[in-house]
């Protein structure tokens, strides 16, 4: 319903736009407020239907009041006035703000039956609709929602459409409301299953079903078999669904989870205050989309562009501070590195408590990570969609850094064997701080995708470190498409289980499955070999 | 070196001074509680008692994680779920003792299966209004998670940080597992108002103290086990694993097995430290499973010191006393800037410990008196773990 009163208010912008100057029709429509005048139910029914058919401007503004019980008459003389959302009156017929309330104001009554025929007038006005996107919604609506009274509305819209795909959609939405009418012949019946069918998908299947008793038996047949047939490819679908849903977790995993693998790598240390870098980066977006918002709005959907840079240098310098204040004194020590990091990140997690406070801070999508669209049955956010794409140029960058550059090229040599590179004048110490400083920018500007489909609060690292430490031990840190087909591996094996075992379920298997797998490589899939690993 | 009898060598001068001190707190608390009233100055109250009960069942979480990591190397971040899962054996004991006075005066349901229409007792509930039953458990379901567990992860050599990542994830994993509902151990909530324990009320300020009591000889016995294990040839080994594990596989040890070992044992004394845990704090819920609440146990060995058993324990008490202060007064959001700052100074300045750093400094003296010529006491000449 309240997509539906939306859809009014939108329509009510473009009615009042588009359709000015309908002042001729200004006649009829006050023969048709008329009837709303008379207190009986049928008058009013009556008058709803002309209403709509004047395709007044403000046919939708009067429905709408009415369904909101904001439609108001006076008996004698016979007016009718309606009252917006802020409660100020007009006059239905003229359109004109009213000033001082005129006595004996009464409001037009409805019952069940014509709260149906307001929704339907509202979703067959919203069939006309001047915007294309509107009308298919509309369409969409009257699919799902098979109401009789639209028909004649349904038909006159088929017959203006010239919209190919909004045309197809009307004419499903006419093949379910036939199909479910109590007096339509069985050739009608046949003929809407076959476009149904052909619709596919669940509102399809649930159009197919609850036929009415009365249907012949070969219609009930016809429905039957659509059904499987449909039901067969959703299987389908369904399964293409959960790829998706699982590459857009397994990104997330590997933007978590790439800092930590190159951090790991190098240094042989886990840095348990990972999830804390992801944390400060969601928390520089917020900063920036806070200070845009004050200084100039405008500019908020570039807010994304701003906050990334600035959250890899944020955590970047944060990481180097502390691989040069804390882990530089532990090497050696990884065991310990653990336990200090992890006192790290409490602090900073304590930090930004009370710096910004316990509770989830808001952060907005920009326009063009909003929405979502569909490719077949399948539908697909933008906010994920932007994920993966930045998730692999993150990757790309990466694995270019690491092959074509000079710290890269000392990175792995360090990775491969420290003491060796060490003899040949690697200085390994900065390359450890550059690496720290490196993996913590990388989870900063996952902190900024993150913050896009996650709450923003202090805790919002802890959800991610324990799936990003599964990603590096399964994936081993010998190099970075181990941790790319550990993430993805993870993430939709997940998506895969949790419909067969809920979501916790199949966190829990998924987790005994990796704690078995690591008997079997214990260092993960793409192990470095030589005998330097033993060390 | 001193002596020559296994107890004598097994006991050094700190162990008989630690035990002297555990039994004295055994007896004297639970006495000045019960025979005097709390008019009286030399009354310690009942909240104390718990408070302290709680702190010891800590402490032998402590030193069993101490015995892992302090001489094994074998660092846990999940040693949580062993003294949670012992916490839930004692727990389920708890609820079947309360009978029909629960809500729903249900016979043989807890409240909670009543509350969710569960029709009849599940099998793994079966047997726990018996107490031998329930003491079985307690050493059994962690000792036998830890041993499949440990079976797996050491025969395949998975060592140092990823042991330490994967007992995290195990942990989370059973975190995960009781929040769920129909798990059948009470989901989100955990069990709690228990009634009685072998007929005594758990309110009670008898109880109370007798539950006192038998923490502080269970703490006993754990630290006589460790101390006897980590002194015999065994131990030797052990820390041999510890230092050289691979020199010491080629020397013909089976690394694994003692590690093996050593793991389960472990995991059985935080089961009992968790099973007196429960009816003292009269809950348990699946928080106890958190990874946090594992990593803070180690902190405790890490401020005591590694590797000497009297500083897990030491650093038990001092860090829950520590936290119990800070977290009730007005300091209390600050908590967690002391706790995160003491991981970090902690392993940074003193990664001995406060014993091991005073071991330390003692057997400095000692040398430096010896250098100077003068002899010994012979029985303070032990030598520290590390």
């Amino acid at each position: 319903m309240r997509t539906l009163r939306e859809r009014v208010v939108a329509l009510m912008f473009a009615a009042i736009v588009l359709l000015a100057g309908a002042a001729a029709e200004a006649a009829d429509l006050k023969e048709a407020l008329a009837r709303f005048t008379t207190d009986d139910f049928s008058e009013t029914a009556e008058g709803i239907a002309e209403v709509v058919a004047t395709g007044d401007p403000r046919a939708a503004a009067i429905i709408e009041a009415l369904q909101a019980g904001r439609l108001l008459y006076t008996a004698e003389p016979k007016a009718v006035y309606y009252k917006d959302t802020n409660g100020k009156l007009f006059d239905a017929a003229t359109g004109q703000a009213v000033t001082g309330e005129p006595s004996g104001l009464e409001n037009v009554r409805l019952n069940n039956r014509l709260r149906r025929a307001t929704d339907a007038a509202i979703g067959g006005l919203t069939l006309l609709a001047p915007e294309p996107a509107k009308r298919l919604t509309a369409a969409q609506a009257v699919f799902k929602s098979r109401e009789v009274a639209v028909l004649p509305i349904l038909d006159a819209a088929l017959a203006k459409e010239t919209d190919e795909r909004i045309k197809r959609a009307l004419a499903e939405a006419r093949a379910a409301v036939v199909l479910h009418s109590d007096d339509a012949s069985e050739q009608d019946r046949l003929s809407a299953i076959t476009s149904i069918k052909a619709r596919s998908g669940q509102d399809a299947v649930a159009a197919l079903s609850g036929l009415p008793s009365t249907v012949p038996d070969t219609v009930s047949a016809a429905a039957r078999d659509a059904i499987a047939g449909i039901h067969s490819q959703l299987v389908v679908w369904e399964a293409a669904q959960n790829a998706w849903y699982g590459i857009s977790l397994g990104s997330v995993l590997l933007l978590a989870a790439i800092g930590l693998a190159i951090t790991f790598g190098v240094m042989g240390v886990i840095n348990m205050a990972h999830g804390e870098m992801v944390m400060l980066g969601a928390y520089v977006t917020f900063v920036v989309q806070e200070l845009i918002r004050q200084q100039n709005p405008a500019l908020f959907d570039y807010s994304l562009f701003i906050a990334v840079p600035l959250a890899f240098v944020v955590a970047g310098i944060i990481g180097i501070l502390i691989e040069q204040g804390i882990i530089r004194f532990l090497y050696g020590r990884p065991l310990e590195t653990l336990l200090a990091t992890w006192g790290l990140s409490l602090v900073l997690q304590q930090a930004v408590r009370t710096a910004f406070g316990p509770t989830n801070k808001e952060v907005g999508n920009p326009s063009w990570m909003s929405g979502a669209f569909e490719v077949g049955h399948l539908t697909i956010t933008y906010n994920r969609l932007w994920i993966v794409v930045f998730t692999l140029a993150v990757f790309v960058g990466l694995l270019g850094l690491l092959r074509f550059t000079r710290l890269g090229l000392e990175m792995r040599a360090v990775t491969q064997n420290r003491s060796m590179a060490a003899s040949m004048g690697i200085r390994t110490a900065r390359v450890d701080a550059l690496t720290f400083g490196l993996g913590s920018g990388i989870a900063g500007i996952a902190g900024v995708a993150l913050s896009q489909i996650d709450n923003v609060s202090p805790n919002l690292g802890q959800g991610y470190i324990i799936d990003s430490f599964m990603v590096v031990v399964f994936g081993g840190v010998g190099n970075l498409w181990g941790t790319l087909v550990g993430a993805f591996t993870l993430g939709i094996a997940n998506k895969f289980l949790e419909p067969y075992a809920g979501a916790v379920l199949a966190k829990i298997a998924i987790l005994v499955i990796i704690i078995l797998f690591i008997q079997k490589r214990p260092r993960g899939l793409f192990a470095l070999k030589g005998r330097a690993v033993e060390a | 070196m001193a002596g020559h009898h296994p107890l004598i060598r097994m006991l050094d001068r700190g162990a008989l001074i630690f035990l002297g001190v555990l039994v004295a707190v055994a007896v004297l608390v639970p006495f000045l509680n019960l025979a005097f009233p709390p008019s009286s100055a030399l009354h310690v109250p009942t909240y104390l008692v718990a408070l302290f009960g709680k702190y010891f069942c800590y402490a032998l979480l402590a030193l069993s994680i101490d015995l892992i990591w302090g001489y094994a190397g074998i660092l846990s971040l999940g040693h949580g779920a062993f003294f949670a899962l012992g916490g839930y054996a004692m727990g389920m004991y708890l609820m079947r003792q309360i009978g029909t006075r629960g809500v729903y005066a249900h016979p043989e349901l807890p409240d909670f299966m009543v509350f969710l229409n569960w029709p009849e007792l599940p099998v793994y509930w079966y047997g726990f209004q018996h107490f031998p039953y329930a003491l079985l458990m307690i050493l059994l379901v962690p000792g036998a998670l830890a041993f499949v567990f440990g079976w797996f992860a050491f025969r395949s050599r998975v060592t140092g940080v990823y042991l330490s990542i994967i007992t995290q994830a195990l942990t989370y994993a059973l975190m995960l597992g009781f929040f769920r509902n129909n798990f059948g151990f009470g989901g989100n909530n955990g069990l709690t108002d228990f009634k009685d324990i072998l007929g005594f009320n758990v309110q009670a300020q008898g109880t109370r103290a007798a539950l006192f009591f038998v923490s502080c000889v269970a703490l006993a016995i754990g630290f006589l086990i460790c101390r006897a294990l980590v002194t015999s040839k065994f131990g030797k080994v052990l820390v041999a694993v510890r230092d050289a594990e691979p020199r010491t596989r080629f020397l013909g040890y089976r690394a694994e097995s003692y590690k093996l070992f050593v793991f389960t044992l472990s995991a059985c004394m935080a089961g009992v430290a968790g099973a007196l845990y429960v009816p003292q704090v009269g809950i348990i819920n699946p928080s106890e499973f958190s990874p946090a609440n594992s990593i803070e146990a180690v902190i405790w060995v890490a401020v005591g010191g590694r590797g000497t058993l009297t500083g897990a324990v030491i650093g038990a008490i001092l860090v829950n006393y520590g936290k119990t202060t800070f977290t009730s007064g007005m300091l209390a959001p600050y908590w967690l800037f002391v706790l995160g700052g003491l991981f970090i100074l902690v392993t940074l300045l003193l990664p001995k410990g406060i014993v091991g750093t005073w071991q330390q400094w003692r057997s400095q003296q000692r040398a430096n008196a010896e250098a100077a010529g003068t002899p010994l006491p012979p029985a303070a000449a032990a030598t520290p773990a590390e």
